[in-house]
């Protein structure tokens, strides 16, 4: 089988519209999460909701990046992702490496078109408008890697993948497989996702899992997750093609695991997460010991750290408390179909840097984790084999193995 | 008849991203790479911008720029002489 490495990075997050800006917000710990802007179209001052602020994207300006037609044709979230692929696929100088059709584009998006969608429903519902033409096209869950594919010419496999918060690592992990086995020889591979329209912040506002005030995973004072957008994407080859051209390689996938809790559709249970990370190891070859850094899903609810801990404290026994664990939503919010990329994306700068970002937002740690969370600085750690964990509704988890390459 | 005109152009220099003074009055749909997607786009903005409805058999009919200004120019006579 042939190991895969990453070769190109790409973003476009609440923390930065480029890889470099997203690193150095990444290891100061410089939030992006921020009072959201207006929705003109809601109902009364104060919106009626719980909460005020978001991860979301600062100064991007699609007309910067795209043609006039194809921001007409597409959703922000596809608008996202093509902008991210672009980075990506230029920094692995990719199409000039790989054949078109030998690459696959696999990527994970859950929330589709919302912004398509419910600009659209507000104009039929309220005044019995007319419905834009392209509203399906733009709202097609498929529509960012159907777009990315159009955008490079690529002509290789080609899918969306939709498993909640759990999307844009399941989208990784199907891709390393793929080019693990050889069915590809490089893919572009990640998360986009657009989904804060007013009706998906109510949605979510009525579930009472959203903070009122800014997500802190694993404080003791939690009190819920951040809403967030964004995209990032990587590409990745087999380490023989990117050793053969001199490639930058950022870091090694060594191994990916899937699970399903078949418990609840929005309460964890540890075994399904354990067993993802086990999976995990086992596909990289790897033993729970030689775990260096974990990046957790950590989303700030109480139902997802304590499950997530626990989880944790199952698979690596009395090893628990020693492995730095930080979740990075605190910088960027939870981004649902991306935020696993985005996360990814964070795991892969810390292989590379040899630096463990901070999880921002903590004022006290809640003890009854037991977990060793890295506050204030980042922390210094060569040579790290790390997870990237994401468990998502519906108890679908996905978990990512990577390690250093020097 | 010059303002319809040179809003359909914008209208379809932006569905297309191509400069406005590429296109003309005389310029088929087929020679501006418009693709059928891409004459319902164009055409239901052409709806919206002048508030009129270009029936289907009609739409099947506009080959040029000019054939759609001149079907919105007629669209809009008969709305006006419909009380």
């Amino acid at each position: 089988m042939n190991r895969v490495v990453v070769t190109g990075l790409g973003c476009v997050t609440p923390i930065g519209n480029n890889v470099e800006t997203f690193r150095t917000s990444l290891f100061s710990a410089s939030t992006g999460i921020a009072p959201f802007p207006p929705y003109p179209e809601a109902p009364g001052p104060t919106q009626g909701l719980r909460f005020t602020q978001t991860g979301h994207i600062k100064d991007f300006d699609p007309a910067q990046h795209l043609p006039s037609g194809t921001i007409a044709a597409t959703d922000r979230t596809t608008q996202l992702a093509i902008v991210a692929a672009r980075q990506a696929a230029a920094e692995a100088q990719l199409l000039q490496h790989h054949a078109t059709d030998t690459i696959a584009i696999i990527l994970g998006c859950a929330c589709s078109g919302r912004q398509s969608e419910e600009t659209e429903t507000i104009k039929l519902y309220a005044r019995d408008a007319r419905v834009h033409p392209l509203t399906v096209t733009r709202t097609m869950a498929s529509a960012g890697a159907s777009h990315v594919s159009i955008d490079l010419g690529i002509t290789g496999p080609v899918l969306n993948i939709s498993t909640a918060c759990a999307s844009g690592t399941h989208a990784i992990g199907m891709a390393f497989h793929m080019v693990r086995s050889g069915m590809v020889s490089a893919a572009i591979t990640g998360g986009h996702e657009a989904p804060l329209t007013f009706g998906f912040l109510r949605a979510w506002d009525s579930m009472r899992v959203v903070s009122p005030t800014q997500c802190r995973p694993f404080s003791a004072d939690r009190d819920g997750m951040t809403l967030g957008e964004g995209s990032a994407m990587l590409v990745i080859e087999t380490l023989e093609s990117a050793q053969a051209r001199n490639a930058p390689i950022y870091a090694e996938i060594i191994g990916f695991g899937m699970s399903a809790d078949a418990h609840h559709i929005t309460q964890p249970a540890p075994e399904g997460a354990a067993t993802a990370m086990r999976k995990a190891l086992a596909d990289a070859s790897a033993t729970p010991e030689e775990v260096t850094y974990i990046n957790a899903h950590g989303t700030g609810t109480q139902a997802n750290d304590t499950t997530e801990a626990a989880a944790i404290h199952q698979l690596f026994g009395p090893r628990a408390h020693q492995i730095p664990i930080s979740s990075t939503k605190g910088l960027h919010g939870h981004s649902i179909g991306a935020t696993g990329a985005i996360e990814a994306l964070a795991t892969i700068l810390s292989l590379k840097e040899n630096l463990l970002p901070t999880n921002a937002g903590v004022t006290e740690i809640d003890p009854t984790l037991n977990l060793d969370i890295i506050l204030n600085t980042p922390r210094h750690s060569p040579q790290q084999v790390a997870i990237s964990n994401s468990l998502a509704f519906g108890g679908l988890n996905a978990v990512l193995a990577l390690r250093h390459h020097s | 008849m010059e303002d319809i005109a040179t809003r359909c152009t914008e209208i379809i220099a932006k569905s297309k991203s191509i400069p406005t003074d590429s296109i003309t009055l005389d310029s088929t749909f087929e020679q501006l790479n418009i693709d059928s997607l891409d004459k319902i786009n164009i055409s239901f903005e052409v709806e919206e911008a002048f508030s009129v409805e270009i029936p289907d058999d009609a739409l099947g009919t506009i080959r040029t720029v000019g054939d759609m200004v001149n079907g919105v120019i007629k669209l809009r006579e008969a709305k006006v002489a419909t009380p």
